[in-house]
C-alpha cells in the first residue's frame, strides 16, 4: 500500500502563514484611486459643511460660527426653486421613462439587424457637447417656428399656458421647454440601463407566458416590466439625480421664472461670492437627493446604481 | 379598421421610433444651421446657405483653442481615471479587505451626487487651500467624477471573468506579471475600454464642475455656454457636426471590423 | 515517514487546509506512485479538488507539505512547479486560438520554436485542422482535448485532471474516459484525476482514493474498493450495497454467523471490518448484483449453504441488460437484486413472494457505529 491516512501520532506540522506582502496587495490597489475620492470628494464635502456655518465677508474673511441659521435662511428665500427642481426633475424623469421604455425594449425585442444602428444613434449624440444639443433645441422651440406653429394651430398651447406650463404663444422661456430640455438630456441615462435590462430577459419567457395564457398586455405586466426593474432603477436614478441640480437646461431655455436651484447655487458661488448661503444650499440639495435615493432604493430593493 | 389594427400591433415600434426622432433632432438641426448664414450674432434662425464656417472651422478666436484644450484634458483625465478605477475594480472583485462596504459607498457616492454640490465642494477645497484655479484643478475633478463610472464599468467585466483563465496562466508557467499582461489584461479589455470611454466622453462634455473650477481656463463646453450670452458662432455647429460624424463613423466602423472578423473566424 | 518513493512519486505529508474555521482538508498523508492513473473519488466539497489545487500549487497549504519525487514544492508558486492542470470547464483562453493555447505554456519558458511541438500535439488530440480556431468555435468534447494538449506539451511530471470530462454529455464522457486512458498509457506521465463519478474513477484509474468530509475514507485499486468496502461510505458510494443491520449469533475463526429479522446469515470473519464478538451489532452487506431471486414456490431448489432472506418484491424495472428488483423483507426494507436477463421468471413481478440467495463468501460485515445511508447519492446530489 502506498498511502496512508496521517497517523494521529505524528506530531503537529508546523502552520503556514500567508505572506504579509500578499495581504497587502488589495491595500496598495485601493490606495491612489481611494485617496484620490478622499481628498477630491470626501474632503471637500467636509469643507463645505464647515463653510455653510461660518459667518463673515469676502473682505473679512470667513470664520466658523456654528451659525446654522444660514440654512433656514436659505430655505425660506429660495424654497420656490427647491420645489421646481424637483418638479421638474420628477417630471423629467417620468417622461424620460414613458418616452424611453418604448425604444429601449424596440432595441431589445423588435430591432433585429439594425439593433446596433439605431443603439448607435442613442449613444452618438453623447459625442457632440450637450451644450450644442441644447442651444438647438432654442432654434426649434423659437417664436414663430414650426413647432409653435404647429401646437399654436392644433390649440395645445392653449391647453399648456391654462395650466401654467407655457405662457401665451411661446415656447421658449417656459417650464415646458425646460423640462423638455432635461428630458432630451438625460434620455440616454434613461434608455442605456433600460435596454441592459431587457436585453438579458430570455425571449422564451415571453412564450412561455403567451402559452400558459396571458396576453401581450399581462406578460408585459407580469413577466417584462418586473424583470426589467434594475433598469427601470438605475435609470430613474440616473435621470433624477443629474437633472434635479442642473441649471444648463433652465439658464438656456428658461427664464428668471424657471430657475432651479443648481442655477442659485452656481450665482451665490461665482458671482455673489456668498460662500456660506452657497454651501447650505447645496449642502441641503443633497440632503434632499440622497435620502430620496435611499428611499427609493430601498424600496426597489436594489444595491447598485448601474 | 385595418389601419387601427396595424396601429395597435406596432405601437411599441411607432413610440420608440418618435423617441428615436425626439433624440435625433437636435443633432439634424445643429448640422442643418452649421450651413447657415446668420444674421447678427445668434444663430438660432435660418437665413441662407453658406458653407463658410466649414471652410474656416477655427475662424473664431479661442474656438480651437479651447477644443484642443478640452481633448488635452479629457485625454489625461482618461489616462488617470482608467488606471486609478480598474486598480480599484480589481480589488473590489479578486480580494477580500477591510471596509468594504465603506470603500463601496464611497465609490457609488459620486454618481448619487449632484454635479452642482461636487463642484461648490471641490470649489469650497480649492479657495481654502489656496490653490490656482486651471488645468491643474480642472483635471483633479475630472479623474474624481470620472473614477467611480470606470471603477463600474470595469468591474462588471472582472467579475465576469473566470479566475480559472489566470490560475490555468500560472500553471503553464506565467509569473504574476505574464500572467496579467498576456491573460488578465487582453480579456479584461472591453471593460477597461467601455470604462475609458464613457471617462472621455464625461470629462469632454463636463459642464458644470469644470465652470466652477477653471478660473479663467476656458474649455469647449465653457466656450459653447459663454457664447451662448455673447452670440453664437457657426463653427460651434461645424465642431459639433463635425464630432458627431466621426463617432457615427468609427463606431460603425468598428462594428463593421467586428462583424468581418466574427465571419471570417466562424466554422462554415 | 520511511517509505521510499522512486524519482516522480507525489507525496503529500501531512497536508491540510483550513479556511478561519472550516476545515477542507483533515491532515493527509499520500503518495501517488510515478506514472500511475489516480484518482480522487468524492462528493463535491469533500476536498478532493482543494487537494488537488494544493498539487498544483493554487491553494497554499496550511500544514504539511508537497513533494515531487525529492523535491519539497511546497512553497513554489504554481508557475514554478512541473506540473499541469485540465481545469474544470478548461479555462481555455478565449483570446487566444487553439495553437496559441496549446503553445502558451511553451512560449512561458521561453521556447521560440514551438510550431512543430504544437502541431505534433494537436495531432495526439485530433485536432490538427482547428489549430486557428477560437475556443468558443469548438464543441464541448474538442475544448476538453484542447485542455489536456495545452497541459501534456509541457511533458509535466504530473498532470493534474480536475472534473474534467463533467461538462460532456454521457457518450462523449465514455469516449473521453477512454481516450484519456489511451493518452495516459501513451505518454507515461502521472495522471491525478479528480471525479465525483464512482464509474469514471472506477474505469480510469489504478488507484483510487474516496474522500469524505475532508479525509480519505479508503484506497485501493478499484476492484479491491468494491468488493471490501471498509466503510459504509465507500459501500454505498462505490455502486449500491445492501446493508442489513444484524447481530453477531456466533464467530469461528473462520465464518461469522448473524441473525437478523429471524434470518441466519453467513459471512467470512476475514471481510469483517468490527468486532464480532458474540451479541455485538453488525452491519451485513452484499451488493445486488451477488444476488439471485427465486419465487417462493420454488425455494426448495436453493442449494444449501447459500445465504437466504425472504420477501416480496414491491417493484420492479427493466433496464435491458437486466432487470432491477427492489424487495420489501423482514431484514432489510428496501433490498435492491439486478438479475441479468437470461431467462426471465413471469412470476417475478411486484406482489410476488420471493427468496433472495447468495453465497456467503459475497458477504462483507461493517461496523455497525456509522451511519447506514453514509454516501448513499440522492437525487440532489445526482447531477
Amino acid at each position: 500500500m502506498t498511502v496512508t491516512e496521517a497517523p494521529p501520532a505524528t506530531e503537529e506540522p508546523p502552520v503556514h502563514k500567508v505572506s504579509a506582502r500578499k495581504r497587502l496587495v488589495p491595500y496598495w490597489l485601493l490606495l491612489p484611486g481611494i485617496l484620490w475620492l478622499l481628498v477630491f470628494f470626501a474632503l471637500p464635502l467636509i469643507y463645505q459643511g464647515s463653510t455653510s456655518v461660518q459667518e463673515g465677508s469676502l473682505e473679512a474673511g470667513f470664520k466658523v460660527t456654528w451659525h446654522f441659521q444660514t440654512y433656514w435662511d436659505a430655505l425660506a428665500e429660495y424654497w420656490p426653486q427647491f420645489i421646481r427642481s424637483l418638479l421638474y426633475a420628477g417630471t423629467a424623469t417620468i417622461l424620460c421613462l414613458l418616452l424611453g421604455y418604448p425604444l429601449a425594449y424596440l432595441i431589445a425585442f423588435k430591432a433585429g439587424r439594425w439593433r446596433n444602428l439605431v443603439l448607435v444613434l442613442v449613444i452618438a449624440p453623447f459625442f457632440t457637447s450637450f451644450l450644442i444639443r441644447t442651444l438647438a433645441w432654442k432654434t426649434i422651440l423659437a417664436d414663430g417656428g414650426p413647432v409653435v406653429g404647429v401646437l399654436d394651430a392644433l390649440h395645445v398651447l392653449d391647453v399648456t399656458s391654462w395650466l401654467g406650463w407655457t405662457e401665451g404663444s411661446r415656447l421658449l422661456a417656459t417650464p415646458l421647454a425646460v423640462v423638455c430640455g432635461l428630458t432630451y438630456n438625460f434620455l440616454p441615462f434613461m434608455i442605456l440601463p433600460l435596454y441592459t435590462s431587457l436585453e438579458r430577459i430570455d425571449g422564451r419567457l415571453h412564450e412561455a407566458a403567451g402559452d400558459l395564457y396571458a396576453t401581450p398586455a399581462t406578460t408585459f405586466r407580469k413577466v417584462t416590466f418586473p424583470l426589467s426593474m434594475p433598469g427601470v432603477v438605475s435609470g430613474t436614478l440616473l435621470t433624477f439625480i443629474p437633472a434635479a441640480g442642473d441649471y444648463v437646461n433652465a439658464e438656456l431655455l428658461g427664464s428668471t421664472d424657471t430657475k432651479m436651484v443648481g442655477s442659485v447655487i452656481q450665482s451665490q458661488f461665482l458671482r455673489v461670492l456668498d460662500y456660506p448661503t452657497a454651501a447650505a444650499l447645496s449642502f441641503i440639495l443633497m440632503a434632499i437627493v440622497l435620502i430620496m435615493v435611499t428611499v427609493y432604493m430601498r424600496k426597489s430593493g436594489t444595491e447598485d446604481l448601474v | 379598421m385595418a389601419v387601427v389594427k396595424w396601429l395597435r400591433r406596432n405601437l411599441v415600434v411607432i413610440a420608440g421610433l418618435l423617441t428615436l426622432a425626439y433624440m435625433i433632432l437636435p443633432n439634424v438641426v445643429v448640422m442643418v444651421f452649421s450651413f447657415n448664414k446668420p444674421n447678427g450674432r445668434f444663430n438660432y434662425a435660418w437665413q441662407q446657405f453658406s458653407t463658410d464656417a466649414w471652410a474656416d472651422p477655427c475662424g473664431v478666436a479661442d474656438l480651437c483653442g479651447s477644443l484642443a484644450l478640452s481633448l488635452q484634458l479629457a485625454a489625461w483625465a482618461t489616462l488617470g481615471a482608467t488606471i486609478l478605477g480598474t486598480m480599484i475594480a480589481f480589488a473590489l472583485v479578486r480580494y477580500r479587505f477591510r471596509a468594504r462596504g465603506a470603500i463601496n459607498s464611497l465609490i457609488f457616492l459620486p454618481m448619487a451626487m449632484p454635479e452642482v454640490v461636487m463642484a461648490a465642494s471641490l470649489l469650497t477645497l480649492f479657495l481654502n487651500m489656496g490653490a490656482p484655479l486651471g488645468f491643474w484643478t480642472v483635471l483633479i475633478a475630472h479623474i474624481m467624477f470620472c473614477l467611480s463610472f470606470v471603477v463600474t464599468a470595469v468591474k462588471a467585466r472582472v467579475m465576469s471573468m473566470d479566475p480559472r483563465l489566470e490560475e490555468a496562466a500560472r500553471d503553464l508557467y506565467a509569473g504574476p506579471v505574464q500572467t496579467f499582461v498576456r491573460v488578465t489584461l487582453p480579456i479584461a479589455a472591453p471593460g477597461i475600454a467601455a470604462g475609458a470611454l464613457l471617462a472621455f466622453s464625461l470629462s469632454f462634455d463636463d459642464f458644470i464642475i469644470t465652470n466652477f473650477n477653471a478660473g479663467s481656463t476656458v474649455t469647449f463646453p465653457m466656450f459653447v455656454w459663454g457664447s451662448a450670452q455673447r452670440g453664437t458662432p457657426v463653427q460651434i455647429n461645424v465642431i459639433g457636426t463635425a464630432m458627431f460624424v466621426i463617432a457615427v463613423l468609427v463606431v460603425l466602423g468598428g462594428q463593421f471590423i467586428a462583424s468581418r472578423r466574427k465571419n471570417s473566424a466562424s466554422p462554415k | 515517514m520511511t517509505q521510499k518513493t522512486e524519482g516522480g512519486d507525489v507525496r503529500l505529508a501531512g497536508i491540510s487546509k483550513t479556511y478561519g474555521s472550516f476545515t477542507a482538508v483533515h491532515p493527509l498523508d499520500l503518495t501517488v506512485p510515478q506514472g500511475s492513473f489516480f484518482a480522487l473519488l468524492g462528493a463535491s466539497g469533500c476536498g478532493k479538488t482543494t487537494t488537488l489545487r494544493m498539487i498544483a500549487g493554487l491553494e497554499d497549504p496550511s500544514t504539511g507539505t508537497v513533494s515531487l519525487g525529492d523535491t519539497d514544492v511546497t512553497h513554489l508558486p504554481p508557475y514554478k512547479r512541473p506540473v499541469n492542470t485540465v481545469f474544470q470547464s478548461y479555462a481555455l483562453f478565449p483570446h487566444l486560438d487553439i495553437s496559441e493555447n496549446v503553445a502558451f505554456g511553451l512560449r512561458r519558458r521561453g521556447i521560440k520554436s514551438v510550431k512543430k511541438q504544437v502541431d505534433d500535439m494537436l495531432d495526439l488530440v485530433q485536432l490538427g485542422q482547428f489549430a486557428k480556431r477560437k475556443p468558443h468555435q469548438l464543441s464541448g468534447g474538442q475544448q476538453q482535448r484542447v485542455a489536456v494538449a495545452r497541459a501534456l506539451i509541457n511533458h509535466p511530471q504530473v498532470l493534474l485532471l480536475d472534473e474534467p470530462l463533467g461538462a460532456l454529455d454521457l457518450k462523449l464522457r465514455r469516449q473521453m474516459q477512454l481516450e484519456l486512458k489511451r493518452i495516459q498509457t501513451e505518454v507515461g506521465i502521472t495522471f491525478v484525476h479528480v471525479t465525483h463519478d464512482q464509474e469514471e474513477a472506477m474505469t480510469m484509474a489504478d488507484q483510487v482514493a474516496v474522500m469524505n468530509g475532508g479525509r480519505v475514507e479508503q484506497l485501493g485499486a478499484p476492484a479491491d474498493l468494491y468488493e471490501n468496502p471498509k466503510t459504509t461510505f465507500v459501500a454505498n458510494f462505490l455502486g449500491t450495497s445492501n446493508l442489513i443491520e444484524a447481530e453477531v449469533a456466533s464467530t469461528t475463526s473462520d465464518v461469522v454467523t448473524v441473525t437478523c429479522g429471524g434470518a441466519k446469515l453467513k459471512l467470512p470473519n476475514a471481510r469483517c471490518q468490527a468486532q464480532t464478538a458474540t451479541g455485538d451489532k453488525l452491519l451485513v452487506g452484499v451488493r445486488p448484483e451477488k444476488v439471485s431471486i427465486a419465487h417462493a414456490d420454488d425455494a426448495d431448489s436453493i442449494p444449501d449453504g447459500r445465504n437466504r432472506i425472504t420477501g416480496r418484491i414491491t417493484a420492479s424495472s427493466f433496464i435491458g441488460v437486466s432487470t432491477q428488483f427492489i424487495v420489501d423483507s423482514p431484514a432489510c426494507a428496501d433490498f435492491d437484486v439486478y438479475v441479468q436477463n437470461i431467462e426471465r421468471d413471469s412470476r417475478l413481478a411486484p406482489g410476488a413472494e420471493v427468496v433472495l440467495h447468495w453465497n456467503p463468501e459475497h458477504t462483507f460485515g461493517l461496523d455497525a457505529d456509522q451511519a447506514i445511508d453514509a454516501g448513499v447519492q440522492s437525487v440532489e446530489d445526482a447531477s
